[in-house]
């Protein structure tokens, strides 16, 4: 009865075929296989609104409830498994009636603003009401009215919330950050912040995963697209906006260009729109990489307790300083590339262009909602004392922003980055990917300890959707042990497993979001799919078409440290390229120094 | 037309007759901690259904508490709310002609000043302050958290070794439980609802009958540390059990012959059958535990462990004895019911032959002696008590019992004295006539009545009205005593006493077998944390999914009790298990609230602790 994991399924071993009959087709499907997929099987849709699969699957909404032949009442159709010889009916009279009338319950207390709303168009509860046909309402809408901090980057409007409890299992099970809690109880449940908390004091990662896993417009950005309008029609401003490496797989989903959209047409599309300056994250991720292995090989020589642990993830980052503050002396130093690039283009870019950083307008389109956050840390001014990146958009934004300028993307051409800051190489690229930057760090470090280029994906061990994988390297007779978690569940417990000694590694990668930036909590929303796969193979395949494939050949890094920093790790580089994680404070941080005070126990007493 | 007519029943009040007893049986189910304001809406609404309209307060004041009361749950109350709330409320109750409106007025002033805390909470974060419901509500029953639906399907499923592998994830005593629990968990058990709570006692029971021969828990590795554990009574033997599996070597000191304690040295054999407890004993030994019999620990021996071991589990139990301080208590043939159930516990019967004995008492223990009294030959056996037969604490089927077998109860009886015949032995006990009335502590409280004194003539008389602990020896070493109960922190440690726990009827006071495994449990997981392990203790068996029917009425199966005119002559078991087909019927009776309702949110169950 003691040990360490335990995979325990209700569903069991599926291996048993069943029969059964839906809606007068039969199908045969194994053991164990929700009602819910047999349906699909069998040709029947039936929809669905809580439902997640294997996250949610607590038959909440009912509006998936269908007809089991012999049975008075409905079942839901989604967390209950097929019965052998079971007739299911997707349609019947009952089934019309319960799925209608749940649907309208729920309308009845929802916002159903739509045409001001975010998630109008891409909406489970819309789409399930259109399909049902609903016209008029019979009951009265009623609307919970609560308050929210709407300066914060994550927004939840409960007046538009299905309680589906899906942010809350998003956030306990896949990111371990217990931020959503059922808030009231019977008639009033209410979902918000766990114990009636205000956002503004609890350990919000701001990984958007519950906004990316919300059916319905209850959780979305902070939306700053009218912030960039301003700047884009300011005569006294420069525009520089700088995109990070996986937007290139998911910014098109609108216009069906979908993974392998690619740089071009956007930079071509944000061009049009009248950005002066259209750069590339790609090349910051490259040079993120010069400054932590540089950072990487020190660290392995100075005998610390604990890894070095990648600090390009903004989230994961929170994460660290607020749950695991035993290991954040030994989280890299180095910025994000969205932050290295913010640091770049109000120094060196703008001296090359002869601007004045003060009327530079510095935007960032990126996958992610802790951007926003991060962006606007007080310490992250180094280049000018201004912020260092003044606006961080979502992929999302950027999709609303193009779409209200009416960009008509599918005539646009292709268009490169303006130089020379344009062109990363395909480690850059995969910064976007989960293990992508373990395997552009180690194609660098193993350049820099033996001297000879890296062969090619001779660290793809790192690669994949496992949630916390581990590799060994040899780097010129050393033996380097790397780990990569992503999820923030994952890097819980790998965070725990270091501290208790349980594991040791040399240098360990944490990306917040499931499968990284490409399944990112600012990436566009496709309900019940993800796209973390699919996107990352779409980066893995643009990293085998770059001229260049390792961070330390690119022409553009080598031009900033021969023109501007000297040297990775040099004094400006760290001025400008590094940053001090104390210097900002989670919630977490605040009440551990107020309890470790002096006076704090007298005060407790 | 005719002066009177005959009553019959309109079919609108036969409708309203069966809506009555729903909503009695769904009240009945102890509720899911509901959210305070939300309930208190909900009874002030259901007592201004019954309101005839005559009186303001009633008529028009409970309908504006509840929309004051829905005011704070929407959101839209402010602090003023709270106070006006209290103040129509007490308005209802002080002015109102009848108890219709009066006491629901009283109800809603306990509920908005007991939860006053819940009100401002709602007031002022929109939030209700207290805890989530648990999700499934058996097992929030369970004073261990025992994975009742799990088992209970796993038996319906035939899988009977599964079942209890499943029970000793929580509690390592299933066999005991299955025959002695109190069964808090029927008390929540949601099928009450429908009709009547499953036999979940009866169920466990029937598991442990068809279990085969148990698998071996897995043991963790040896942590070579060393944990002493005082009394080998359930929550001794529970503590040791767990932190065993955890890779600690543990030792229990048990001061008489026996392990068992209360278990043995309390609960008669007629219901607890000596060889079905050692059997259960002797599994939980058989994984490791080192046992010391006959070895009391004092103080000067508990100082010596602590030295000796790296962590001590204080377990004693609660052995000592009550007195009535009535005269006469002293004279052969008065005893306490503890020292008269540790000789039969330790195999010395006593003879009542041809006796008449009174038993002082009206909880559990006292019905143990009284019906262990006529299995020691009494011809007569009393039961004497001050208030009414329906007030005492012993459990209905208790009583029952003792009645069938001829115990005689007579209640609203206070003993004065007890008097002694020429030979100084006991010849009879005097008592006071009393007449119950108001409440005093919750409980009707009984007053002597206008009535002479009586004699009831006896034999012997047991005392049987409460167990003390005898914590006295301790409280020298600075282990805090409060009503000679060991104060612990809530995790069971005593911080005066570093690596000092304790937990069971000695920190409790006497309770029941489910809170000492319980607190056995607790303490094992925070001993386990002290020494600097982290061990979990993890389900390893796969539960069966639900299936799919409808749950039409379907009534409880009782277990069977053997014909009282013939059980009463010995200590042979009294109750017959259930039967197969009873049991595969039962277990199908389950609604499965691990998997329907709010249980699916978490998955039904805790996979580990």
């Amino acid at each position: 009865m003691v040990g360490h994991e335990h995979e325990q399924g209700e569903r069991g071993v599926a291996t048993k075929a069943v029969s059964l009959v839906v809606d007068g087709m039969p199908v045969t499907v194994p053991a164990g296989t929700s009602i819910l997929d047999a349906c699909r099987a069998a040709g029947s849709k039936v929809p669905t609104l809580c439902y997640l699969r294997e996250l949610n699957e607590i038959g909440s909404c009912r509006v998936c409830v269908v007809e089991v032949k012999g049975r008075e009442r409905l079942v839901a159709s989604c967390n209950n498994c097929v019965e052998e010889g079971m007739e299911v009916l997707t349609n019947s009279p009952k089934v019309r009636c319960a799925r209608r009338e749940n649907v309208l319950l729920l309308l009845s207390q929802h916002d159903a603003t739509c045409t001001t709303c975010v998630r109008s168009g891409n909406c489970s509860l819309q789409e399930v009401s259109n399909d049902l046909g609903l016209v008029g309402m019979p009951y009265p809408t009623i609307l919970p009215h609560g308050s929210w901090p709407q300066g914060f980057p994550l927004i939840r409007n409960n007046d538009k919330c299905i309680r589906c409890m899906r942010c809350i299992q998003v956030c306990d099970k896949v990111q371990a950050s217990h931020v959503w809690g059922i808030t009231n109880r019977a008639t009033h449940t209410t979902v918000d912040v766990a114990d009636g908390a205000s956002i503004l004091n609890v350990d919000c990662t701001l990984c958007g995963q519950c906004i990316t896993h919300c059916p319905v417009g209850a959780l979305r950005e902070r939306d700053d697209v009218s912030r960039v309008y301003d700047a884009l029609q300011d005569p006294e401003v420069t525009t520089v906006v700088q995109i990070a490496p996986s937007v290139r797989t998911s910014w098109g989903d609108h216009w069906g260009l979908g993974e392998t959209a690619g740089m071009g047409r956007l930079v071509s599309a944000l061009r049009h729109m009248g950005f002066d300056y259209v750069v590339n994250t790609d090349v910051a991720a490259d040079l993120t990489i010069m400054e932590e292995g540089t950072e990487l090989l020190r660290h392995l020589g100075e005998g610390r307790p604990y890894p070095l642990m990648t600090s390009c993830c903004p989230a994961w980052v929170r994460f660290v300083k607020a749950h695991h503050p035993e290991l954040v002396d030994d989280v890299s130093t180095s910025k994000s590339p969205q932050q290295m690039f913010g640091a770049v283009v109000k120094s060196y870019y703008a001296q090359l262009l002869g601007l004045d950083p003060h009327k530079v307008f510095s935007l960032s389109i990126m996958p992610c909602v802790a951007k926003k956050a991060e962006c606007a840390y007080p310490n992250m001014n180094d280049a000018c004392g201004d912020p260092d990146v003044d606006c961080a958009l979502t992929v999302r934004e950027l999709e609303r922003l193009l779409r209200a300028d009416h960009v008509d993307v599918a005539s646009l051409g292709e268009e490169p980055f303006d130089e020379p800051l344009g062109v990363g190489t395909g480690a850059g690229i995969i910064f976007g990917a989960t293990g992508g930057v373990m395997e552009a760090a180690l194609r660098t470090a193993h350049y820099l300890v033996s001297g000879r280029p890296p062969k090619d994906d001779m660290f793809g061990d790192v690669r994949g959707l496992e949630g916390w994988k581990e590799a060994s390297f040899d780097l010129a007779g050393t033996t380097l042990r790397v780990a990569v978690a992503h999820g923030l569940a994952n890097a819980d417990a790998l965070c725990k497993a270091l501290v208790s000694g349980e594991a040791q590694y040399d240098f360990v990668e944490v990306m917040a979001c499931p499968g990284g930036c490409v399944g990112g909590g600012g990436q566009p929303i496709h309900e019940g799919q993800e796209l973390a796969g699919v996107r990352g193979q779409a980066l893995y395949g643009f990293d085998r078409r770059s001229e260049w494939r390792n961070s330390y050949e690119s022409p553009a890094v080598r031009r900033c440290y021969e023109e501007f920093f000297g040297e990775p790790n040099s004094e400006l580089a760290e001025e400008l390229l590094h940053t001090d994680l104390r210097a900002w404070k989670m919630p977490a941080e605040w009440i551990r120094e107020a309890e470790s005070a002096p006076d704090a126990a007298l005060a407790r007493r | 037309m005719a002066r009177f007519h005959l009553l019959e029943l309109t079919p609108e009040q036969k409708v309203m007759d069966e809506l009555h007893a729903s909503v009695g049986r769904r009240l009945e189910v102890s509720s899911l901690a509901p959210c305070p304001v939300e309930f208190t809406m909900s009874f002030v609404n259901m007592c201004a259904t019954q309101s005839c309209g005559k009186c303001t307060p009633c008529r028009v004041g409970l309908r504006a508490l509840r929309h004051l009361l829905s005011d704070v749950l929407t959101g839209t109350a402010t602090m003023a709310t709270i106070d006006e709330i209290e103040r129509l409320a007490q308005t209802a109750y002080l002015s109102s002609d009848c108890a219709i409106g009066y006491e629901a007025g009283a109800m809603a002033l306990r509920a908005v000043r007991g939860f006053r805390d819940d009100f401002v909470s709602h007031v002022s974060h929109n939030s209700c302050a207290s805890a989530l419901a648990p999700s499934v509500p058996c097992v929030a029953g369970c004073p261990a958290g025992v994975d009742v639906p799990g088992y209970l399907a796993l038996v319906r499923a035939g899988r009977c070794a599964d079942a209890v592998r499943l029970i000793r994830k929580d509690n390592p005593f299933p066999l005991v439980c299955g025959l002695v629990c109190e069964h808090p968990c029927e008390r929540n058990c949601r099928r009450g609802m429908v009709d009547d709570p499953i036999n979940i006692r009866a169920l466990k029971r029937f598991a442990c009958e068809h279990e085969g021969t148990p698998e071996e828990p897995a043991r963790a590795a040896s942590t070579g540390k060393r944990v002493c554990v005082v009394g080998g009574g359930p929550a001794g033997l529970s503590c040791a059990y767990y932190l065993t599996l955890m890779g600690h070597e543990v030792t229990v000191f048990e001061a008489r012959h026996h392990l068992g304690g209360m278990l043995r040295y309390g609960i008669p054999a007629y219901r607890l059958p000596r060889e079905r407890l050692d059997q259960e004993i002797g599994w939980i030994v058989g994984q490791g535990v080192t046992v010391r019999m006959d070895e009391k620990v004092d103080a000067a021996g508990l100082a010596r462990l602590r030295e000796e071991y790296d962590a001590v589990y204080l377990a004693i139990g609660a052995h000592g004895d009550k007195k009535l301080d009535i005269a006469g208590e002293g004279l052969p043939g008065v005893e306490s019911a503890v020292d008269m159930l540790r000789s039969i516990g330790d195999g010395e019967m006593p003879d009542f032959s041809g006796q008449h004995v009174c038993v002082v008492g009206g909880g559990n223990v006292a019905m143990d002696v009284a019906r262990s009294s006529v299995r020691c030959g009494a011809e007569r056996v009393y039961i004497v008590y001050r208030r009414r037969a329906c007030d005492m604490t012993a459990q209905d089927e208790e009583i029952e019992g003792a009645r069938a077998e001829g115990c005689e109860i007579l209640e609203l009886n206070a003993p004065v004295r007890i008097e002694a015949d020429s030979e100084g032995r006991v010849a009879g006990l005097v008592v006071q006539p009393q007449l119950i009335g108001g409440h005093r502590g919750g409980r009707p409280a009984p007053r002597p009545a206008s009535a002479p004194e009586r004699t009831i003539a006896c034999d012997r008389v047991v005392v049987a009205i409460g167990q003390a602990i005898e914590s006295a020896p301790f409280e020298g070493l600075g282990i805090p005593t409060s009503w000679g109960r060991i104060s612990t922190q809530t995790d069971a440690s005593i911080p005066e006493l570093e690596g000092v726990f304790s937990g069971g009827d000695c920190q409790t006071g006497p309770a029941t077998v489910i809170k000492a495994i319980n607190a056995g449990k607790v303490a094992a997981g925070n001993i386990d944390n002290y020494l600097g392990f982290d061990h979990r203790i993890e389900l390893d068996v796969d539960v069966p999914a639900p299936q799919l029917e409808d749950m039409g009425h379907c009534a409880r199966c009782e277990t069977i009790l053997r014909e009282a005119g013939e059980r009463k002559r010995n200590f042979e078991e009294i109750e017959r298990g259930l039967t197969p087909e009873e049991a595969l019927q039962e277990s199908s009776r389950c609604l499965r609230c691990d998997h329907f309702g709010f249980g699916a949110f978490r998955g039904g169950r805790e996979i580990q602790w």
